[in-house]
This record gives C-alpha cells, sequence and structure tokens, in this order.
C-alpha cells in the first residue's frame, strides 16, 4: 500500500459509519422525521393558516427550506461528532491512527459518511413536507448545492467538535448552546425582514441567516440576501472547517499526546 | 540478520496536565534494533515505558526526539509505507460493541488499504479459533474471545512486524498456550513479533532476544540464552543423608546454605567462572563426614535475572 491515496481505508471508514447508521435506522430517522412532522402540524397547519404570505409564499410553505435547514444542521453536527468521538471513548481510535491513512482520507470517511445521511435525511424530510403543505424547487440544482455544501460544512463542524469533546456532555452542548439557538434565529420560521432595527442588521452576523436564506431561495426565488452572498458565506464556512480539521491533524490535537 | 525496525535515540516527555499530573519522562534516549523474523521480549515493571515505546513505533503517541525506522522508512515522513507493515494488537481490549466480528476484522484489512481478501480473514478467523463466532456481536464474546479478535484484526492486513502488547495479560492457561503457538507459526511464515510482557515465563518460553526496560531506559538487550547464561547463577544442592544443624567450619571457605529445614546443602557457583569450585568442594564435603544421597543442580529463571537486574541500583 503505498499509492498516493489509500481510498480502500476511505471506503472502509465510509462504508462502516454507514453501516451503524443504518443499524440504529429507526433512530436516526424515524425521529427527524417525526419533530418536522410536528412543526409543520404546529405551525404550518395550526399557526400557519393565520400567518400572512411571505414574499407571496404561504407560510407553511416558506417554512419548509427553513425546517430542512434544522434539521440539516442539527443532524450533520450529532452524525459527524459522534461518529468520531465514539471510536476516542472506546478507544478504537487506536486503529484509525496506527493505519496507514492520512488525515484526508479520515475525514473524507467519517465526514463523507455524515454528510451522506444528512443529505438522505434531507431529501426524507422534504419528502415528509409534501405530504402536509405544496413544495415549489425553482432551482433544484442550486437546493442540492447547497444542501450538500451545508451538509459537509455542518458534518466537518461536528468532527471538530467530536474530537474536541472529553465527554458526552460536551458533544451536546455546542449543538445545544449555539446550532439550535443559532438556526432559530437564522430564518428559519420568519424572514428576517420581519424583525425590527438592530435586530435585522445584528441577525446578519448569524451565518446560519446565510445558509437558509440561500437555500430558500433555491425553493421559492425569495432570498433575506443576496444568493452570491449566501453561497460565498457557505464556502467560507466551509473553508474554515477544513482549515481547524488540518490543523488539528497537524498537531494531533486531543488525537495524540 | 538484516534489521527490519530500528529505534534512535527515542525519547518521550508527556506534556503536563496541570494542576493533577506533572511532565513526566516517560523513554529516554531509547536505541533498539530488531532483526527480521525474531521474536524480540521486551519486559519491564509497570509504567517502564513499554506501551509508550510501542505506541511511538505504530504512530499514536509522537516522540519528543529521535527516530524509528520500519524496513527502511521514516515513521514520520513515510509513515504510509512504514505503518502499512506493522500489525498492533494492544493491551487493552478496545473493540466496536455493535458489529458483527467478520465486519470488523474485514474493516482493519480495508483500514489498511488492501483489498478484501475473504479467504484469508477466514484463515486468520480459524486459526484463532473464531469462526464459529463471525456472525456474533463484539459485544457477546468473552474476554479471551475478544483478544483473538484483537490479534485477528491486526493479522487482517498480513503484517510483517506484529507488535503484541500484553497478549496474555489475564487470558486463561489454555488460549494462553494457543498464543504461543500462533506467534511461534506466524514467526515460522517470516513474521517478526515483539511483545511485551509481565510474565517473565512468557519471555522465557518465546524469545529470541529479551530487552528489559525500566523507568525510560532500556537497560539491557541480549540474546535470551545469552542472558541467562552471563547472569544467571546455578545452584548445586546435595541432598543429605542425615539432616545438619550448621555448616562445619572446615566448610565456611564455600558460598553454602542449608536449605528444607538442614537435609539440603545448597552451594551457589557462577557458570561465568573458569573453575566452578565442586570438585574441591565434594571432595572437603566428604572430610568433612557428611554424606550425600542425591545432588541436583538447577539454573537461575529468569524471572530471578530479571528481578536481580531492576534492584540493581542503577548510576
Amino acid at each position: 500500500m503505498t499509492a498516493a491515496m489509500n481510498v480502500q481505508a476511505v471506503k472502509s471508514i465510509y462504508r462502516f459509519e454507514m453501516s451503524r447508521w443504518f443499524r440504529t435506522v429507526g433512530q436516526s430517522v424515524l425521529s427527524p422525521v417525526i419533530s418536522t412532522s410536528l412543526y409543520f402540524i404546529v405551525f404550518g397547519a395550526a399557526i400557519g393558516s393565520l400567518m400572512q404570505d411571505i414574499g407571496g409564499v404561504a407560510y407553511g410553505s416558506f417554512l419548509v427550506p427553513g425546517l430542512v435547514m434544522l434539521m440539516l444542521l442539527t443532524q450533520s453536527v450529532s452524525n459527524a461528532s459522534f461518529g468520531i468521538y465514539f471510536p476516542k471513548f472506546t478507544g478504537t481510535i487506536y486503529e484509525i491512527l496506527s493505519a496507514p491513512v492520512s488525515f484526508v482520507e479520515i475525514v473524507l470517511g467519517y465526514v463523507g459518511a455524515a454528510a451522506t445521511k444528512s443529505v438522505l435525511l434531507g431529501f426524507i424530510i422534504m419528502a415528509t413536507a409534501t405530504l402536509f403543505v405544496p413544495v415549489e424547487i425553482q432551482h433544484p440544482l442550486w437546493m442540492l448545492t447547497f444542501l450538500v455544501l451545508t451538509a459537509l460544512t455542518f458534518s466537518l463542524l461536528g468532527f471538530i467538535i467530536g474530537i474536541w469533546a472529553d465527554g458526552f456532555e460536551k458533544l451536546s452542548l455546542v449543538p445545544t448552546l449555539i446550532i439550535t439557538p443559532l438556526t432559530f434565529l437564522g430564518g428559519s420560521f420568519y424572514s428576517i425582514e420581519m424583525l425590527p432595527e438592530p435586530w435585522q442588521t445584528l441577525t446578519l452576523f448569524n451565518p446560519v441567516v446565510y445558509l437558509i436564506s440561500g437555500f430558500r431561495w433555491s425553493f421559492y426565488g425569495i432570498s433575506d440576501v443576496g444568493v452570491g452572498v449566501s453561497l460565498g458565506m457557505t464556502l467560507f464556512f466551509l473553508g474554515l472547517c477544513l482549515a481547524v480539521v488540518a490543523r488539528i491533524f497537524a498537531t494531533g490535537y486531543r488525537l495524540k499526546s | 540478520m538484516p534489521t527490519i525496525l530500528s529505534v534512535a535515540n527515542l525519547s518521550k516527555t508527556y506534556a503536563p496536565r496541570p494542576p493533577r499530573q506533572a511532565a513526566f519522562e516517560a523513554l529516554k534516549n531509547v536505541n533498539l534494533d530488531i532483526q527480521r523474523g525474531e521474536i524480540f521480549a521486551l519486559l519491564g515493571p509497570n509504567g517502564a515505558g513499554k506501551t509508550t515505546l510501542i505506541s511511538i513505533v505504530c504512530g499514536i503517541v509522537t516522540a519528543s526526539s529521535g527516530k524509528v525506522t520500519v524496513d527502511g522508512f521514516d515513521n514520520v515522513t513515510q509513515y504510509r509505507e512504514a505503518r502499512s507493515r506493522i500489525g498492533l494488537v494492544p493491551q487493552e481490549l478496545h473493540t466496536d460493541a455493535f458489529e458483527s466480528v467478520w465486519k470488523t476484522i474485514s474493516f482493519s484489512r480495508g483500514l489498511w488499504g488492501l483489498p478484501p481478501n475473504p479467504a484469508h480473514i477466514e484463515k486468520v478467523m480459524r486459526d484463532l479459533s473464531l469462526w464459529d463466532k463471525k456472525d456474533n456481536r463484539v459485544m457477546t464474546l468473552s474476554g479471551g474471545m475478544k483478544r483473538r479478535l484483537m490479534i485477528a484484526k491486526a493479522l487482517a492486513h498480513e503484517p510483517n512486524i506484529l507488535f503484541l502488547d500484553e497478549p496474555t495479560a489475564g487470558v486463561d492457561v489454555e488460549l494462553r498456550k494457543d498464543m504461543w503457538n500462533l506467534v511461534r507459526g506466524l514467526r515460522a511464515s517470516g513474521v517478526t513479533i515483539i511483545l511485551t510482557t509481565h510474565y517473565i515465563q512468557e519471555a522465557e518460553e518465546m524469545a529470541d532476544r529479551v530487552g528489559i526496560i525500566t523507568k525510560g531506559e532500556l537497560i539491557l538487550v541480549e540474546q535470551k540464552a545469552a542472558l541467562m547464561e552471563k547472569l544467571g547463577s546455578k545452584q548445586l544442592a546435595l541432598h543429605l543423608a542425615s539432616k545438619l544443624d550448621a555448616i562445619p567450619a572446615s566448610l565456611s571457605a564455600y558460598k553454602l546454605s542449608l536449605a528444607a529445614g538442614g537435609t539440603d546443602l545448597v552451594y551457589e557457583y557462577d557458570t561465568k567462572g573458569e573453575r566452578t569450585g565442586i570438585t574441591a568442594l565434594l571432595q572437603d564435603v566428604a572430610a568433612a563426614g557428611i554424606r550425600f544421597k542425591d545432588v541436583e543442580t538447577k539454573e537461575s529463571s529468569l524471572e530471578e535475572i530479571f528481578v536481580g537486574l531492576l534492584r540493581e541500583p542503577r548510576p
């Protein structure tokens, strides 16, 4: 094994991670689907009928991209953080560290699997949404681009959290204290134009705003910020996470003593 | 024999973790060459640095200074080539609880970049008596079976060098013997084996060469046979015809002691010496009127040598 890239290793990690997901498919798929359905029932059907259209889109339909993003972000982070934290917790990480694999291959395997799960889940949630509200996708390719980029970025973030965490409580700390609030306040349930100043300006510092805005534009052609800005910010966060992961492997942070 | 693994000036100091842990120097300038095809036993008390040494060679721990070369490849700059030759069976039983035995072993092979080879995996599993358990979840295995699984994972990727870190710690006699046979079989197929152990008996039984490490220093590396000859002493026990209360003054020049309640007269002599003094002793014993009914000689075990070495004050 002296090839430039250990493709077998990437495949092995990827398959191992996917099989872990399929083993717990009920828990992995059902719980996000059920919670999304609850959002649609409460905000879409019950409260949504009382809400005005936003940018010409019925409130129930307006919610779909935001809810997909909410699930995408939380599931990417939790899948990827658990994926790498668990081998650290059980000690099986010794094998990954002593194998002839580069950090790029380890990341491709773990983050690739976590992002795949999130993208699949995104589709499942979109399919679930169509049962409750009409859904239109004006720019399917852009929708897919935002979906994949966001899944990758937040899976990378999850990977970083999984390496940083030295206990189960830390594993849920960042998703609970940071990701969920940012997503709720990032326009999942409303257009940021509905906010009074200074909140409207302050919200622009929330990176999730750009993800949701770009994603929603790919559905209905309406957005809070320009699509180019959304894409640029998404790529920026992706690059930032990649740089942090590269640094982690270069220094062996929390992996090697 | 050519060298397959070379460790040069290797040191490791673990960074302090205030407030509880101070910096700890786990390895101090260790130099070691392992010959291709040998079984090398690394002996040392707990905390001597055995696992740190292995972990550095395998890439799990970063060295503070020094160099490790595996089959000519630097284990840092050419880590792919170096690591692809090494199989590691760690001391702790780190396993995936929920996967099947088969998948867990196959995963290891893939991780080392090798294409699937079910025939090889099956052979490894059969050699380790794991075949019946191939579809079992790992969590259902007993401790001994998990130990076998760890070995199977390391052998799945066909290593040239196998590290066994305390392979028989806490395993029963039968499994220990199975492992010894397995190790011998692997050596016969050309695999170089480095094992660490607490059990001196294991090193005595298995190893070609022995290294003794204590407090991070490799204090001795020697052929096992030469070590036992060089550092070992021999004892001559005379089983007496009648009990002796004290050693007669005429025999005071000899290093004698009484054992077995005075019915054994034990003479300790140096195997390295030109003269053992046995002939003179036996003549003097006869002259003192002591009669004996049997004679027995006994060599010191590796364990006695080991304990003796560790007791010696280090300069």
